[in-house]
């Protein structure tokens, strides 16, 4: 079973993500007429997360497993790191490629721990090391290896399952992982988890990762790029999600984008990305009255009493400042605030739930950074808007990458 | 025949009664006719053919061509099985569980005097036993395929999808996964080989058919329940048997 004749994944990549082409690649089914792909051509940067979405049927997934060899391409020539995959063979090259799918596909005759360390066992790992890897990608999921290690898979959640199935895709370290629709099938909270546990990973790993969904939301979540996919995978647009966002390239991608394409963008935007507005402040014990003459007789101008650490306390009028005698008791208490790691709808949502609609913005130790009302918000969506216009005849593939990762 | 032969008796409750208990009721049914016919000894019938002696050798007899019969049913059919649910294997499989169908579908006297003719009148145990085992191959055989065809599809995907080899996802995650159909069949087939068994007494390979045959022809009752019910109690005692493999042979984190 050892197979020794190659190195092991880590040895040549480091693990850190490589490119992968396609090149014209087609999938023809023997006795149907239309092609199931029919010459798609895409590269995918070595480290980024490209999503390919579309409708079923679409040969998204029929795409992504042509990537591993599972199907066959009819033609065309894919490489991965620059290495022609067709000229490989196919067992070895999937297990340099972490493979993720739907319900996880775990083997329930096996414990979790022979479950991901079944790629490392098959490259021809020690005993030893494999079982310290196995704990370590435990870990790295977030299971505790000693609790889980010897469990079955039918002892375990959706949700811990679809985490052992991704520890599993990323046992031996492949430079690249595909993932079929991982989190299809469980619940929607859970899935949001398992979300952002996926983008904390992958902030830490730079894999290059192929995802597949039918779930936009999801995709513009996920992706540093998206791949909106038609008819026999043909490519309607390839972008990142904040272009497909503010410009879809025809009719289809517009209709799959859906609803509520400006309230998706704010998702993609952090709070710290926009620039604050500034309040009046006051520590609690200042004088009401100084407090009352700074915010001044502008109608809804409000102030924000602070604590000693900077802390908000209360939103407070002029008016209301006048009529106390301490300003621990001026106005209305403040009770939500957002972060700079928020996105934009986070704050639309405590912009919406405010009386005043102002949201205010705490740093990490809760001190007053900012606010964040209704105009910023209305101001970041226009210019992202104005920024992606210009591309209006929706040629695919052709914006950069560089506007989605001012975020990192 | 689009059954499958299971044993899963529905609750998890009532099986654990069952194995308890089954031993328990054969060896009392043993017991019982033993002591029934001891009350007979004067009868010459019953001195002459219920020895301690006897019953061991007929018993051990039958016993061993029910044995021999489980070995080459596993040898053949589970191959066999894994073979016809490859994909290219497809089209011929229909036939080959037809002519398994054909097999049990024989009466199994009919099949041991078949297989004695076509010996030119050989006798002997080989002669009693693979007609047997052709007549019990059907439902390991079946269950084997129904086994690994009931594997979710995902799974040997997801085991070719991380690079395991075909063999390796076959004898990994296939066959371990089919485990307990392959038992369920096996269970099937040998309470059949114990039964058909009684009959190999017609082509000279003993076993306790020959007290029963005994018993009627002299019609002596006493000779033949002993006889009846000792082959009684050996297909409760394999089916307990079975049963124990099942519940402990079946791949952990399936039950």
């Amino acid at each position: 079973m050892a197979d020794n004749n190659m190195p092991a994944p880590e040895d040549r990549t480091n693990g850190h993500g490589v490119e992968i082409r396609l090149e014209e690649v087609s999938k023809r089914y023997p006795g149907q007429k239309l092609a199931a792909v029919e010459s798609v051509s895409m590269t995918i940067p070595a480290g980024e997360t490209v999503v390919l979405v579309g409708p079923s049927g679409s040969g998204k997934t029929t795409t992504m497993r042509m990537i591993n060899r599972l199907i066959e391409p009819t033609s065309g020539r894919i490489t991965i790191g620059g290495q022609d995959v067709l000229n490989l063979d196919p067992d070895k090259l999937r297990r340099e490629i972490g493979y993720s799918i739907q319900q996880a596909g775990l083997f329930p005759h096996m414990t979790v721990g022979e479950n991901v360390g079944m790629v490392p066992s098959l490259v021809g790992w020690s005993k030893q090391r494999t079982t310290e890897r196995v704990d370590e990608m435990l870990d790295l999921v977030g299971l505790d290896p000693a609790e889980y290690r010897k469990r079955y898979p039918r002892q375990l959640s959706g949700g811990q399952q679809q985490r052992v199935g991704v520890a599993r895709a990323l046992a031996a370290d492949p430079p690249v992982l595909l993932m079929d629709e991982p989190f299809g099938a469980v619940d929607p909270i859970t899935r949001g988890v398992l979300q952002d546990e996926l983008m904390r990973l992958q902030a830490d790993l730079g894999k290059t990762i192929v995802f597949v969904t039918h779930d936009f939301d999801e995709a513009v979540k996920l992706g540093d790029r998206i791949a909106v996919l038609g008819e026999r995978s043909k490519i309607l647009q390839y972008d990142t999600p904040d272009a497909i966002l503010a410009n879809p390239a025809d009719d289809t991608v517009a209709g799959f984008v859906g609803a509520g394409a400006a309230l998706k963008q704010l998702t993609l935007r952090r709070v710290r990305e926009i620039e604050l507005g500034q309040v009046q402040t006051a520590v609690v014990d200042e004088d009401p009255g100084a407090m009352r003459d700074r915010i001044g007789t502008r109608r809804g101008a409000i102030g924000l009493v602070l604590d000693h650490r900077k802390r908000p306390l209360r939103w407070t009028t002029a008016r209301e400042a006048g009529a106390v005698s301490s300003l621990a008791q001026a106005g209305r208490p403040v009770e939500d605030s957002v972060s700079p790691a928020s996105t934009l709808q986070d704050a639309l949502e405590a912009i919406l739930t405010d009386d005043d609609g102002v949201a205010v913005v705490t740093g990490s130790r809760g001190e007053y950074i900012g606010v964040v009302d209704i105009d910023t918000v209305m101001t970041t969506i226009k210019s992202l808007r104005e920024e992606y216009a210009d591309d209006s005849n929706g040629d695919s593939g052709s914006t950069g990458p560089d506007s989605a990762e001012a975020s990192s | 025949m689009s059954n499958t032969f299971t044993s899963d008796s529905g609750s998890g409750g009532a099986e654990r009664l069952r194995l308890f208990a089954q031993p328990v009721v054969a060896a009392a049914l043993v017991v019982g006719v033993l002591a029934f016919a001891y009350t007979q000894r004067d009868n010459v019938i019953i001195a002459r053919n219920v020895t301690a002696s006897t019953l061991l050798t007929l018993t051990w007899q039958h016993f061993l061509i029910s044995l021999a019969v489980a070995v080459i049913v596993v040898a053949i059919a589970v191959p066999l099985g894994v073979l016809l649910s490859r994909s290219w294997a497809r089209r011929v499989s229909p036939l080959v569980i037809g002519l398994a169908n054909i097999g049990q579908a024989a009466p199994s006297v009919g099949l041991l005097v078949l297989f004695f003719l076509l010996t030119n009148g050989t006798t002997g145990f080989w002669i009693a036993t693979l007609p047997i085992a052709v007549y019990a191959l059907l439902p390991v055989l079946r269950n084997t395929i129904v086994g690994l065809q009931q594997v979710d599809r995902s799974l040997i995907d997801a085991g070719r999808g991380i690079g395991m080899s075909g063999a390796k996802v076959l004898l990994s995650v296939e066959l371990p996964l089919s485990v307990p159909f392959i038992l369920a069949g096996l269970r099937t087939a040998l309470v059949l080989a114990v039964g058909t068994a009684s009959l190999a007494w017609f082509v000279g390979a003993g076993g306790l058919g020959e007290l029963i045959d005994t018993g009627y022809k002299l019609s002596n009752w006493t000779v033949l329940s002993v006889g009846a019910v000792l082959a009684m109690a050996l297909a409760l005692l394999v089916d307990w048997l079975g049963g124990l493999a099942e519940r402990y042979l079946s791949p952990r984190g399936l039950r």
